[in-house]
């Protein structure tokens, strides 16, 4: 059964353009080899880590959506350990996820566009309508109590 | 009406809160209802990738920030803190502060 897979590696300052390039292609043979598909690529570019890996305080970041086996996971994940020049990864699944998410999104709307036509309103919320001012202000104060933890 | 948490907070505050404070002043025993920033936004899926928004919920010592505090439901308080776990793993929220 195929699941969907985020991949996300940080590739070391030091690595050329041309290695970064390569790791790219070392992921998509295998996940060619094991029929998996690449649904998307994403190079991040060079950030700043939140804290030293290594001695190493930058990174570039690249993220993978994959489709495929937990087989091919594993893979990547032990040929991406093999290299030296990357210095973290992860591996995360997301189709459950996303399905919970899309189905709590859908129930939301559905009993919402209930409620308004019980209502006798239009189904959809019309715009310059709204009930958000009550909330708009909280964010000042949200945090209030947190310096009393330290 | 103001909410049970609200009043309850206030509450356990009153006692030894008072023994510290030299110029602090009483808190007002009123306090707004703290909601959950993630239904009141309808934010579905809390990602590892959304660094500005886990980042509001660690602050400067980088401890995730208590469910009594910022007022975050149960549920989205779990998936805040598998999110904010993957996030500091990947080097994009640190695990302490300076």
């Amino acid at each position: 059964m195929a699941r969907k897979y985020e991949l996300v590696y940080i590739v070391s300052p030091d690595a050329t353009e041309e290695q970064v390039a390569e790791l790219h292609g070392q992921v998509e043979a295998v996940v060619q080899r094991m029929g998996g598909q690449l649904e998307k690529t994403e190079n991040w570019g060079r950030r700043r880590l939140a804290y030293e890996i290594g001695r190493h305080k930058e990174g570039t970041y690249v993220l993978e959506m994959i489709n495929g086996s937990g087989d091919l996971m594993k893979e990547i994940a032990r040929r991406l350990k093999v290299y030296d020049t990357v210095i973290r990864q992860l591996i995360v699944r997301v189709d459950e996820h996303e399905r919970v998410a899309e189905h709590k999104r859908t129930r939301r709307t559905e009993s919402s566009r209930r409620r308004r036509v019980a209502r006798g309103l239009p189904p959809d919320r019309q715009p310059g309508e709204g009930q958000r001012s009550e909330f708009e202000d909280d964010r000042d104060e949200r945090f209030d109590m947190a310096e009393d933890l330290r | 009406m103001n909410g049970r948490k609200g009043t309850g907070g206030a509450r356990g505050k009153g006692g030894p809160g008072q023994g510290k404070g030299e110029g602090q002043q009483r808190r007002p025993m009123f306090r707004r209802r703290k909601v959950c920033k993630f239904c009141a936004d309808k934010i579905d899926d809390i990602n590892y990738k959304d660094t500005k928004l886990l980042m509001s919920f660690v602050p400067e010592r980088a401890k995730i920030l208590p469910r009594r505090i910022s007022g975050t439901c149960a549920l989205h308080q779990r998936k805040l803190r598998v999110a904010i776990m993957r996030a500091r793993q990947l080097a994009l929220i640190p695990y302490t502060g300076e």
